[in-house]
């Protein structure tokens, strides 16, 4: 017994003092790469922050809505990242075909908070939909079960997204106000300032549904157990569905600012996008909803400077950067940043 | 009983001969077909088979049954999920394209290659090849495995995943590696070099040639599958499939049983890859992306998860309705209704009905594998009465 003890706790040791020194070799080589970055043109090294932090932001958006299902059921919902392009589509349609707004102005504006509020609703319902048809069913199935039935929706998904868009790319004229104000050399685009202005409010409230209100409650105590929740009088299956109506609303509204900001639509974009969230809300660690905000900024922050910064890898390595540090991160913290280790359910 | 020990193999089940007589029998009546008798017949009806399925087709859905069949080892024999298998049919085609072609012009090796000993580059016979690729294949696949097999199942699905996502742009990028050319880029390594066999080298479109090799090499795998899975290793894949806990204690060691599932369903989908760019005669980083990935796992579940035959049958039928069946049957359907409806863009939604469906209403597949059928429904009847276990 003693033995093994021993072990057992010498290779838990050598494993911890490889992972710390490997952590601190690779923190270094970060630092080194950043420094010089800045050095060399401080300006450049802004602007890629911003840009990569609006991005980061939008993450957090559609990470939040993969973190809450995770935490809930979880289940990797791979239709989450489609359900955020058709809120992309929707919105393109809804404001430059239906309602025919193509440039900046009040009634534009008004147009655009009008089809933040419907694409939320819409694609709240869908995703409350999709659980109730495809997932309910599933939910003491073997794992293996609802992963394949999400990939199976994700595809039907991205078949309406190719219908309704067509198999290129669109681009679209955006109902934000153009232009950019400079502070020494950066310049930020008012539309980045709109997509932080609306996207901010949203996860604040966010945070105070989950964490303030009964529902909220109801929703913390079903992710820890089920059956003690349903004994305590929670209505698991109508959690279980606000818990989706919440995340779906999210990726609606991602839809909208992506949409509008970056003003193109394609079918695909939900799989790249929906990938990168996820990697956020597992690097944050799953299931907590801080960490998928932190996550989101984190992995658009490092996407940002790796595409924009003079000494870099540059835009062609971006996925391959993301899901390395996916990989690595999952080797040496499976938990996340935030997460904390916990015991498998059996 | 079920307690003592069993010494002697276990004979392979009545049921699995008729398989593998079938399967015989269903490849030599093509291979006649297709060499002696295709073209004798009248030319429309040539065109028909033509159009339903031609015989280059068929040589590619046996390539996607190799691949199928390794990733039938992952995901049906040890419940292990897999998402990024393509990243194995890169790895296996790009071995192809380092091997077997004059892609490196700064050497000129020649080992047992039918090709003219002048030609520069690296020439190896097609059958040094498969296991050379396999082995970089089972390599790769120990190197993503080893750090990640102890993570939860869908952590495990989400970093294969990310492999999936990471090789290919490699090889897309990889023009260029701090000025090394790795992988010719966009423009992919075209031609490979043809399959040798005595006597002979076999030309890009030599069909029954390489109809009988696929078919071999098919055969093969279906072989190795079977044994496997009734051996050691196989029994205790089965037993991490169906309660890791309950696997460890008793004894089995679930790293290298995991770590064994994977490098040996990725050396298979390394053979696949193999094949896969004599067959195309090339390597093209752009085809492989995560659709494969998700078609062949459409293909395992279709099937039946770990029945190899049932797997087979899932991916001869996906392979076909992917490459020529859905087209051919919508022009059926259109020229006899007289409506003009693109069948192939439905793709996409059948493909994700037919998974969803399949597991609302049939989760052990076509042609089940019966001890997998058990642990399918085994929530079903605990919806039921609160107090069961789950």
């Amino acid at each position: 017994m003693s033995i093994f003890t021993s072990g057992y706790q010498a290779r838990q040791l050598r494993r911890r003092y490889l992972e710390r020194s490997l952590g601190t070799v690779a923190a270094f080589a970060i630092l080194f790469w950043l420094t010089i970055n800045f050095l060399k043109s401080p300006s450049q090294f802004f602007q890629a922050s911003l840009i990569g932090l609006s991005n980061g932001i939008l993450y957090a958006l559609i990470a939040l809505g993969y973190t809450l299902v995770y935490g809930i059921i979880e289940l990797i919902n791979f239709a989450h990242g489609d359900l955020f392009m058709l809120g992309a589509v929707f919105s393109a349609n809804f404001i430059t075909i239906w309602f025919g707004k193509e440039s900046s102005g009040p009634s534009a504006w008004g147009v655009f908070f009008l089809c933040l509020l419907v694409v939320m609703t819409l694609s709240a319902t869908v995703n409350v939909g999709i659980e109730r048809f495809a997932y309910r069913r599933l939910r003491r199935a073997p794992k293996l079960a609802p992963l394949i039935t999400a990939v199976g929706v994700s595809f039907c998904l991205q078949f309406v997204g190719l219908r309704w868009n067509g198999s290129g790319p669109k681009t679209w004229d955006t109902v934000l106000p153009a232009g950019a104000f400079h502070i020494s050399g950066v310049s930020i685009d008012y539309t980045t300032l709109f997509s932080f202005a609306v996207t901010v409010p949203l996860l604040l409230l966010m945070s105070w549904i989950v964490t303030r209100t009964r529902q909220g409650k109801a929703m913390r105590a079903t992710a820890q157990d089920q059956d003690a929740a349903r004994l305590m009088g929670i209505n698991v299956d109508r959690t279980i569905s606000f818990t989706f109506a919440l995340g779906g609303a999210l990726a609606g509204a991602a839809g909208l600012l992506f949409q509008q900001t970056r003003g193109l639509t394609s079918y695909n974009l939900g799989y790249q996008l929906g990938l990168i969230a996820f990697t956020s809300a597992v690097m944050g660690g799953i299931g907590n909803l801080q960490g998928a905000v932190l996550g989101a900024l984190l992995i658009g922050l490092i996407q940002g400077l790796n595409d924009g910064l003079p000494i870099g890898l540059g835009q062609q390595w971006s996925q391959t950067v993301v899901f390395s540090i996916l990989i690595l991160l999952m080797a040496f913290r499976p938990t996340g940043l935030l997460g904390k280790p916990t015991t498998e359910k059996v | 009983m079920a307690m003592s020990k069993v010494k002697k193999p276990v004979k392979p089940a009545a049921s699995q001969r008729t398989w593998a007589i079938g399967f015989i029998i269903a490849a030599v009546v093509m291979w006649t077909f297709y060499t002696f008798i295709m073209f004798r017949l009248p030319y429309q009806v040539q065109t028909i088979f033509q159009n339903w399925l031609p015989p280059t087709k068929l040589n590619e859905a046996m390539v996607w049954v190799i691949c199928a069949l390794g990733l039938n080892i992952v995901v049906g024999y040890a419940g292990l999920l897999d998402l990024g298998f393509v990243a194995f049919w890169a790895i296996g085609g790009y071995s192809a394209g380092w091997f077997m072609s004059a892609f490196f012009r700064q050497v000129n090796w020649h080992v047992f290659s039918t090709v003219e000993p002048t030609l520069p580059g690296i020439h190896i016979s097609f059958w040094g090849v498969i296991f050379i690729g396999g082995l970089i294949c089972a390599f790769f696949g120990i190197v993503i495995g080893a750090p990640t097999l102890r993570l939860k199942s869908d952590y495990l699905a989400l970093v294969t995943l990310g492999f999936g996502e990471i090789i290919p742009q490699v090889f897309t990028n990889g023009e260029n590696i701090a000025g090394f050319n790795m992988s010719n880029g966009t423009k992919g390594i075209s031609p490979v070099d043809n399959i040798g066999v005595p006597g002979r080298a076999l030309g890009p479109f030599d069909f029954s040639w390489k109809f009988t090799i696929f078919a071999l090499l098919t055969a093969m795998m279906v072989f190795i599958s079977l044994r496997l899975r009734t051996g050691r290793l196989g029994r205790a894949w089965l037993a991490i499939r169906e309660d890791e806990l309950a696997a460890s204690m008793m004894g089995v060691p679930l790293m290298r049983t995991k770590l064994a599932a994977y490098s040996v369903g990725a050396f298979t989908g390394g053979i696949g890859g193999v094949a896969f760019a004599t067959h195309v005669n090339g390597v093209f980083a752009d085809r492989f992306n995560f659709s494969i990935s998700i078609i062949l796992l459409a293909m395992v579940v279709l099937g039946g998860m770990g029945n190899v035959w049932g797997v087979m049958v899932g991916a001869l039928v996906i392979a076909w309705v992917n490459s020529t069946g859905l087209q051919a049957m919508g022009d059926l359907v259109n020229t006899s209704l007289h409506t003009s409806i693109n069948f192939p863009s439905y793709n996409f939604v059948l493909f994700g009905g037919v998974l969803i469906f399949m597991m609302l209403f049939k989760r052990e597949g076509l042609i089940p594998e019966s001890r997998l059928k058990a642990i399918m429904h085994e929530g079903d009847d605990a919806s039921a009465n609160l107090e069961g276990h789950h």
